[in-house]
């Protein structure tokens, strides 16, 4: 009786994973309904559960299966073309044997379930289908191998991998195996070929795809563990390492040799047994990955919308506890992408989009964390909007909305009640949501930034930990207590002797900066954020830079350790309140520290703000010298004219936008356009630097410029890319606007002078 | 719910206070703390038990009572509550007592606000009178809390 419930357990994992990946190979197909591969392997997946489920007597399943198989037959055979009709109704049945799968979970049983209304549908959607092989399960093929193996499908038959390369018609196979079943010694292939039914040359491929598929099958010798007693383990690993932490403190003030080495070797098995145990928790994302595809066309189908997702970087390992917390967070921003973010098809032909709608999913390690971004092309966010329901909801005031920057109006989008959908869809436009999906996230430790264009889509980017129980942390002093930094946010470190301080610690307006390499780093004092004593001035401090989100700051400590292994552990929720803590561990002495939250120390010292001062002030500083753009760091480069590759920095552009030409419209002897309830004029690179006039290409690629609320388009030939690389403008010789030449991405650019690109617009309005 | 019930009983700063034993995981002896900044002040810090981190509540700040005297170490009295085992930072223990329902009564409105929140009722003892402590409103609600300041 065990014996058999084994069997179906086993029966329960495998098909519940061949009907994921069928439903996520379907929905392939349904982009590439060509790819004989995929049918192939949908073909198989549907055919295996329904032998084994007919062999472990669960009849009503394998006759779904059956249905949903006729069809597949028929669509491979070319006697039917793949609808999305009939997608629906596959994923349908795929719904239907997932229902009795969980039934079968429950009760052992079917229960009362019943599908011959869905057979039927199945049956009608290619009419006049007579049945490809009407033998029940298990199926003809089966019949050559011995009954015990039906159970394990580990490698293809021959027969079957002829008829799904398309070598061998079914009926012609059945015609041989039945010869072969009459006693003919003969292999099956060598029947088919005295038949003259096959071609040699598809019997040696089929035979190639099969040795593939052997060796795939032995090299599958994986058990499977109950996650719970890897939770199990994962948390004595903590102990364990908490202990050897200890032990390891205890070393610094023993002689023994002895001793010593012992405790050097339990050091490393430690920390070896923590990597295995880390390992085994790891999964690849593209397990929740997998079902997305399904949900992104039933959502899509949903509000009559065409949506496409790609996915990069599904190889992308987190560990398990991970994978399950951003299944929710993640299906809701695919959700609300599609909802509101992709537009319905014939507006987005107006604006001159492809009628189908891209949603990009990318996965990739950064710096010991995780970043997933989901990226739609749709409409993006309309701060205005957000900045109105925000109001209207009584979120800000409104006098309060109107100092926000566009970075703080989209962060708004965050707040609970907040919803931007012009009216509520039975998926989405609540309002509850992305408050939810946010705070999720941040239970993780992750974080989660929001960028929009208008019209350009919205992108959506999650950056969360690998693992959540063992982190590398850096320990530092500050007022006397140890505090631990994650050391994923860790960028560098930097020490400022006493005697140094007051020259090399400044201040702007009362806030202390740091100049790192040129740039001016913000600071934070943790001992004054944190309202602790701080130490005598004398003494030297030590800065460590960190990254919140895009911004970098300098946090001032006396003192810092070393790096250590921790074990993370939750605080209570007393301390809900406290941004600036993320949990707290217990070090090698037995005593409680704090472990820091980089980004809430981000916020609560208002690093994390759009740097509205900053822009302005490398505008007002481009008048000023015309080398002022050394030591930017992020440059937009375009292409314009004869004189190639050229790069501004990105904090000049306000905007970039396309226009028709058409819109185009001459006053005061120039060109201008009509943008934002403003005129702007347009100026090429050439008449800037004194070329002559280009002929205008159709759409114009314009790059904006705004200074003291007027803007300038500079119409560019087309926008190559963004490049962050510090860079050093070498002016031997520079012709009239070029700041000079530097080498980005590997290549000479000029750089573009958008001090002179005032000047040219400037003197034209005097004259 | 029989007439008789066991109370483990403390003192903080002159009062006589009790808690269901049941309710008590155990009774330490002093323990080396770590300072939360910005918590509540009724938050007296974090301690290690056993490889599990303790959040302790000083009773004496929470009950509105003097600050304990330098150099006074308190005893943690570690309850069970439905966020996990959370300490009360207390004076001195005092014995387990056992109680008749017949001699409890409610709190009379007179006593300090802080301290009629926080307590269920009194039991009305030969010498003494015991207050039954509640201790979910005691780790719960962080009152008087210094707000944060960012």
């Amino acid at each position: 009786m065990d014996d058999l419930q084994e069997i179906i357990g086993e029966f329960l994992i495998e098909s519940n994973e061949l009907l994921d990946q069928f439903e996520g190979d379907l929905v392939a197909l349904e982009m590439d309904a060509h790819s004989s591969e995929l049918l192939a392997r949908i073909f198989r997946a549907i055919h295996t559960i329904k032998g084994s489920g007919g062999t472990l007597g669960f009849s009503r399943l394998a006759a779904l299966a059956h249905a949903g198989e006729n069809v597949l037959s028929r669509i491979r055979d070319g006697d039917v073309l793949f609808r999305p009709e009939i997608a629906t109704c596959l994923l349908q049945m795929a719904d239907g044997l997932h229902q009795a799968l969980s039934e079968i979970d429950k009760s052992g049983t079917e229960g009362g379930l019943e599908f011959s209304s869905l057979c039927d549908r199945l049956a009608a959607i290619c009419p006049a289908a007579s049945p490809v092989d009407d033998v029940p399960a298990p199926s003809p093929e089966g019949a050559s191998v011995a009954p015990g193996d039906e159970l394990q499908p580990t490698v293809p038959l021959i027969g079957e991998l002829l008829v799904h390369a398309g070598g061998v018609h079914a009926e012609q196979l059945q015609g041989a195996l039945r010869v072969q079943s009459e006693g003919d010694p003969r292999k099956l292939c060598e029947v088919m070929l005295a038949e003259g039914t096959v071609k040699a040359e598809a019997v040696v491929d089929a035979l190639q795809a099969q040795r593939q598929a052997g060796v795939e099958a032995q090299n599958n010798n994986t058990i499977r563990v109950d996650v719970g007693l890897l939770d199990k383990l994962m948390n004595r690993v903590g102990e364990l390492v908490l202990a050897r932490n200890q032990i390891l403190q205890f070393t610094s003030t023993q002689q023994d040799t002895k001793f010593l080495s012992t405790a050097q070797r339990l050091n490393l098995i430690t920390t070896e047994l923590q990597e295995g145990v880390m390992k085994t928790r790891m999964q690849p994302i593209g397990t929740v990955w997998n079902k997305l595809p399904r949900a992104v066309r039933d959502i899509a189908l949903g509000c009559g919308k065409q949506v496409e997702i790609e996915m990069a970087g599904a190889d992308t390992e987190l560990d398990k506890t991970i994978i399950e917390a951003i299944k929710g967070p993640l299906t809701h921003i695919i959700r609300n992408s599609i909802d509101h973010g992709i537009e319905a098809p014939e507006l987005r032909l107006a604006c001159g989009k492809r009628a189908v709608g891209m949603l990009n999913l990318r996965a990739s390690h950064e710096g010991g964390q995780v970043i997933i971004e989901i990226a739609d092309d749709g409409g993006g966010i309309q701060t205005e909007l957000v900045k109105q329901k925000a109001i209207a909801f009584g979120k800000i005031k409104a006098e309060e909305a109107e100092r926000l920057t566009e970075r703080e109006l989209l962060d708004l989008v965050f707040l609970p009640g907040v919803s931007t959908a012009e009216k509520v869809t039975k998926l989405s436009g609540r309002g509850v949501g992305m408050d939810v999906v946010k705070t999720n996230i941040e239970k993780i430790g992750g974080t989660i930034e929001l960028k929009s264009k208008p019209e350009h889509g919205t992108t959506i980017r999650i950056k969360i930990p690998l693992t959540l129980a063992i982190i590398p942390a850096l320990i530092v002093i500050s007022g006397g207590e140890r505090f631990a930094i994650p050391q994923a946010s860790l960028v560098e470190l930097v020490r400022v002797e006493a005697d140094s301080q007051e020259r090399r610690l400044e201040m702007v307006h009362g806030t202390p900066v740091y100049r790192l390499r040129g740039s001016l780093l913000p600071l934070v004092f943790l001992n004054r954020l944190l309202k602790m004593p701080g130490r005598a001035a004398e003494e030297s401090v030590s800065i460590v830079v960190l990254q919140a989100g895009d911004r970098q700051f300098g946090l001032v400590v006396d003192d810092i350790n070393d790096t250590e292994e921790i074990v993370v552990k939750p605080l209570s929720k007393q301390f809900k309140a406290l941004a600036c803590f993320a949990g707290a561990t217990i070090m090698g002495d037995g005593r409680v520290a704090l472990i820091l939250d980089v980004m809430g120390l981000a916020q609560m010292s208002r690093v994390v703000r759009e740097k509205r001062e900053g822009s302005q002030l490398t505008e007002s500083h481009s008048e000023a010298s015309s080398n002022s753009a050394e030591g930017q760091n992020s440059w937009l480069l375009f292409r314009a004219g004869l004189r190639g590759r050229m790069a501004i920095p990105l904090s000049a552009v306000a905007r970039l936008e396309e226009f028709s030409s058409s819109v185009i419209e001459y006053s005061a002897g120039r060109n201008v356009i009509q943008y934002r309830g403003q005129i702007m004029p347009l100026y090429t690179v050439a008449e800037v630097i004194g070329a002559p006039p280009p002929e205008l290409s159709d759409p114009l690629q314009v790059i904006v410029h705004s200074t003291d609320g007027a803007s300038i388009g500079l119409i560019v030939d087309e926008i190559l890319d963004i490049a962050e690389e510090h860079v050093a403008i070498e002016n031997s010789s520079r012709p009239q606007a070029i700041c000079g030449s530097a080498v980005i991405q590997q290549c000479v650019t000029d750089v573009f002078d958008m001090a002179a690109l005032q000047q040219h617009a400037r003197s034209e309005v005097r004259a | 719910m029989s007439d008789v019930q066991q109370l483990c009983t403390f003192y903080v700063d002159g009062l006589f206070l009790g808690v269901e034993v049941e309710k008590v995981q155990e009774v330490i002896r002093y323990q080396e703390m770590t300072t939360v900044p910005l918590a509540p002040s009724v938050i007296g810090g974090l301690i290690n038990l056993r490889g599990q981190i303790v959040t302790a509540v000083d009773l004496r700040r929470r009950l509105g009572l003097h600050p304990r005297a330098e150099g006074e170490l308190p005893m943690n009295v570690v309850v069970r509550t439905e966020d996990g085992a959370t300490s009360l930072l207390v004076d001195e223990i005092g014995d387990v007592v056992e109680v008749e329902k017949s001699s409890f009564e409610m709190v009379p409105d007179t006593l300090a606000r802080d301290a009629r929140e926080l307590t269920r009722g009194v039991y009305k003892l030969k010498r003494d009178l015991l207050l039954l402590l509640d201790t979910d409103k005691t780790v719960n609600s962080t009152t008087p809390a210094t707000a944060p300041t960012a």
